[in-house]
């Protein structure tokens, strides 16, 4: 037996992005492989390699019956569970059929529709499981991937910045792209961690990391829709891929009955 | 050996000198006590601390923190810190081995307030980890001015186990102090006090409070009650002084973090007169 | 000091050759990002020239004006602040070896920076920036170092935007102290007052004639002008008191219902100053750098002891910040925190202005 910390990585429903952002660690990940065993990691590897787990990483929501079995089995074999990237922390952008007909959307999207055996609801893993640190992004940011292993290899807190997107584009020097241009932007309500990219390519942040802790966004949704931004422009920029997140989801369900009244 | 580019003023405030750990002491559950020395004789010549100051521990990858020193340093003697272990750094520094480096920064802050002449009688009063940066002072009082003047030690803990420093009450006692502790839960081998430390002021004999100060540290909300119990036993506000604690990072007065009102603790405190933060401290989320 | 001179439009070109040659870095006014920011410069023709800006609570454009004047707009995102206090700075290393860690303290390479274009309530913000970090127990060495290196060409406003209110504070419009050189700009040229030797250093080999009468009747009615414009109004008296008997105040409720506490505000405020030092390791952590970077007190983070917020909440985190901006930055520092730039009311994604808030918290009379 090593001394090394195994390290399992596991997938739910999901785009594979989150894994790939590990795999994009490439000098990075020889370096932890010094420390670390990756012994599962289907992304990277065939072998699959059995539990316990020191640290386990779980991307994707749960979405199907069988999921909702496996990721009890995964924390079971997992000493730390991290769930990395929007859907395995929010729900993602399937999360987007909770609020509406599921059978619909079965009908509509499959031909045959009678193979189709998910459950009405993509949930966050620690709906269903106690969740040791949640990991944003979509895709996480592979710095910020690494740091926090580095942190548990060294015993250190698990934690990331939890400020707004605002604070990067001041540092990068990034003028805000809403006052000055008139786009709307979740920058202000969303959790910084990709650098606030969007917005230095004069785009309106879409907010992947989710809501920011202690976030405002109806406040923010209620002085763009104020400001010649339609209801119909701003639901769907908060039903991405945070779209399940409560701070989100409570925003645009206000937008909407303000629409309708 | 700290190095300096050389068109940098000789020591900036955020010039780290090497520390080395030379014992550590466990103390009560998650305190321990280590004593260090400075790496660089010029660093530990410049060393001169007064009680209530504190250090900025520096682990690398971990950060700093901000540590009271629990013994006065000066003339090169070691460097005593008391340290409860509840964050990345204080746990590191917890597992540090003998021999191993780490930074300092410090000393920083005012400490506790220099003795008036008429000084009769000093009550201390000291909650859990608060002990650790008035032992100073207490060492300082009974090496000093026992001969003339009263000291009394009110020591206040969650349960007899967690009482910083018990195996020296009774040295202080010898020496002459009165040393009361109380404990919030009770145990079978507990023959102590049960219940608050503001309590007990109400039955200290206070024979000239105008000339008694009150020295706290600890939860606010014990400081705050103390304060209170020791108006009523008539000590003037302006003889009553708080140590108080908040998240500091520059330790310099540059950074914001530990703003408490109108002041930065790091560089106006951490020992504030009772008068100064009286009205702040009845503010939630200041 | 000299006189007022008068440097012809045409020869503006010469006063920025003239830093060029020597060894300045210029700094100035450009347009960037749909926005009139502050950059290195090379020649006048990188200046905003005939365009101004549009400001109101939580709205900034740009758009082209009738004239052709250099300095025809307020301020802009950016402020002096990411010059003299950098965003990052590097702190310090420390170093693994044999014999366990070493510590350097890091240093920047001292630039020679001449700011051109700087608004009188940017140089209160410097003024008040100095007294943070240059006039209490620890000197911040670094600033000194970018502050004392500066060259500090003013330029009086010539427009007010609505966000304005620096005659509340007593800050401008009109350049008083604290410029080496300060601009007025006429129809035909500057009229040039030199506020230092250094200034005159730089401005004599130019050989410009004075200022005539004319030149400086029509400088003082342009002040005048721009006085009349500044519509928004805060009213200081007493505000201090005024601000700490209203700390437990229901009125903070509802400001903290819009606040977003996304650090905006803070982050564009040229006098705020808080920042926070991190680790910054290498994977092997041999070589750990600690880096400090702008932080805001509306972050949660900000306070935390022991992993708990003290101020927990957005109500409490906006009261510290207007508090301290307005009231207990007196105890601290002997004078107000604001300059009256106008800068966290137009930059606030949600339009939130101090003057309405301050208003509504303790009214608008003492």
């Amino acid at each position: 037996m090593s001394n090394k910390l195994r390290l399992g990585v596991f997938k739910f429903a999901s785009c594979d992005g989150c894994q790939l952002s590990l795999l994009n660690a490439e000098d990075e990940l020889l370096a932890l492989a010094e420390k670390l065993e990756i012994a599962h990691f289907l992304e990277a590897s065939s072998i699959i390699g059995a539990g316990p787990f020191d640290v386990s990483l779980v991307e994707g929501s749960i979405s199907t019956e069988a999921d909702l079995q496996r990721i009890k089995d995964v924390r079971r074999l997992s000493k730390t569970l991290i769930t990395i990237g929007a859907c395995a922390t929010s729900g993602g952008i399937q999360a987007l059929r909770n609020g509406a007909s599921y059978e619909e959307f079965v009908r509509a999207v499959y031909p045959s529709p009678e193979f189709i055996h998910s459950l009405e609801t993509a949930t966050p893993i620690s709906q269903h499981v106690p969740v040791d640190f949640e990991l944003r992004g979509c895709p996480v940011n592979t710095k910020q991937l690494v740091q926090i292993l580095v942190d548990h290899l060294h015993g250190r807190r698990i934690r990331v910045p939890n400020h707004s997107v605002c604070r990067d584009c001041k540092l990068s020097g990034t003028v805000c792209v809403t006052v000055a241009r008139g786009l709307p932007c979740l920058g202000p309500v969303t959790q910084a961690g990709c650098g606030a990219i969007c917005p230095e390519f004069t785009r309106g942040c879409y907010g992947c990391y989710g809501p920011a802790h202690q976030s405002n966004p109806s406040s923010l949704m209620a002085w763009l829709s104020g400001h010649q931004h339609p209801v119909e422009q701003l639901v769907p920029l908060l039903q991405n891929f945070n779209a399940a997140a409560p701070a989100f989801s409570n925003a645009a369900k206000e937008l909407q009955e303000g629409a309708r009244r | 050996m700290t190095t300096t580019p050389a068109n940098d003023p000789p020591v900036s405030a955020w010039t780290t000198a090497p520390i080395v750990l030379r014992s550590t002491k466990a103390e009560t559950p998650g305190v321990f006590t280590a004593e260090f020395e400075f790496k660089c004789e010029q660093d530990a010549a410049r060393f001169a601390s007064r009680p209530g100051q504190f250090n900025m521990l520096y682990c690398p990858g971990y950060g700093e923190s901000a540590i009271s020193l629990s013994r006065v340093c000066e003339n090169s003697q070691r460097l005593v810190h008391t340290i409860r272990s509840v964050g990345d750094v204080t746990n590191r520094l917890a597992r540090l081995k003998i021999g191993e480096i780490i930074g300092l920064r410090g000393p920083f802050g005012n400490g506790w307030p220099d003795f008036p002449d008429d000084l009769q009688h000093l009550i201390v009063v000291g909650g859990g980890i608060g002990l650790a940066p008035l032992r100073p002072v207490i060492e300082q009082f009974l090496a000093s001015h026992m001969a003339t003047r009263e000291l009394t030690v009110l020591v206040g803990a969650r349960s007899c186990e967690h009482l910083l420093f018990a195996g020296e009450y009774q040295s202080w006692r010898d020496s002459g102090a009165t040393v009361i502790a109380t404990v919030d839960r009770s145990a079978p081998e507990w023959k102590g006090e049960v219940g608050v430390v503001p309590a007990l002021i109400d039955r200290l004999n206070i024979r000239d409070p105008a000339e008694t100060q009150l020295f706290a540290c600890g939860p606010e909300i014990m400081m705050s009650y103390s304060a209170t119990a020791a108006l009523d036993r008539d000590i003037p506000r302006d003889n009553i002084w708080f140590s108080m604690e908040r998240h500091m990072n520059c330790a310099i007065g540059h950074c914001g973090r530990c703003q408490f009102g109108s002041h930065f603790i790091c560089t106006s405190g951490p020992v504030f007169r009772y008068n100064d933060v009286q009205q702040l401290l009845t503010i939630h989320g200041l | 000091m000299t006189s007022p001179l008068f440097l012809p439009v045409a020869e503006l070109p010469k006063l920025l050759a003239r830093l060029l040659e020597l060894g300045y870095k210029v700094i100035a006014p450009t347009i960037d990002q749909e926005a009139i920011v502050y950059s290195e410069i090379q020649s006048v023709e990188d200046l905003p020239r005939g365009w101004t800006d549009e400001q109101e609570p939580g709205h900034y454009r740009i758009k082209p004006t009738s004239n052709d004047r250099y300095f025809d707009y307020v301020v802009g995102p950016h402020s002096w602040k990411k010059y003299l206090f950098p965003p990052l700075q590097l702190i310090s290393r420390a170093i693994s070896g044999e014999e366990g860690w070493t510590f350097e303290t890091c240093s920047d390479a001292p630039e020679q920076l001449a700011f051109l274009g700087v608004r009188a309530c940017e140089l209160a913000a410097m003024k008040i920036q100095d007294r943070v970090f240059l006039d209490g127990a620890y000197v911040d060495t670094g600033y000194q170092r970018r502050r004392e290196g500066s060259f500090v060409i003013a330029v009086n406003c010539s427009v007010a935007s609505p966000n304005c209110f620096c005659t509340s504070m007593n800050s401008g419009p009109r350049c008083k102290t604290g410029f080496d050189l300060a601009l007025t700009e006429l129809d035909d040229g500057m009229f040039v007052e030199v506020g230092s030797s250094r200034g005159q250093d730089v401005i004599e080999p130019l050989s410009l004639h004075a200022a005539t009468t004319q030149h400086l009747n029509s400088a003082e009615n342009l002040y005048a002008r721009t006085v009349s414009q500044v519509s928004k109004h805060l009213n200081t008296d007493d505000l201090r008191n005024r601000l700490m008997s209203n700390l437990n105040d229901g009125k903070w409720d509802s400001v903290a219902e819009r606040c977003l506490s996304c650090t905006n505000c803070t982050m564009v405020c040229p006098t705020c100053f808080c920042s926070h030092v991190s680790e910054v390791p290498s994977l092997d952590e041999t070589v750990v750098e600690r880096q400090r970077k702008w932080d805001s007190c509306f972050n949660l983070e900000f306070t935390a002891v022991h992993g708990t917020p003290v101020r927990n909440d957005v109500r409490s985190r906006y009261r510290q910040w207007l508090t301290h901006k307005l009231a207990t930055w007196h105890d601290q520092f002997g004078e107000s925190g604001c300059v009256g730039c106008g800068r966290c009311i137009t930059w606030c994604p949600v339009g939130i202005d101090l003057t309405v808030e301050v208003n509504a918290i303790c009214g608008g009379e003492s």
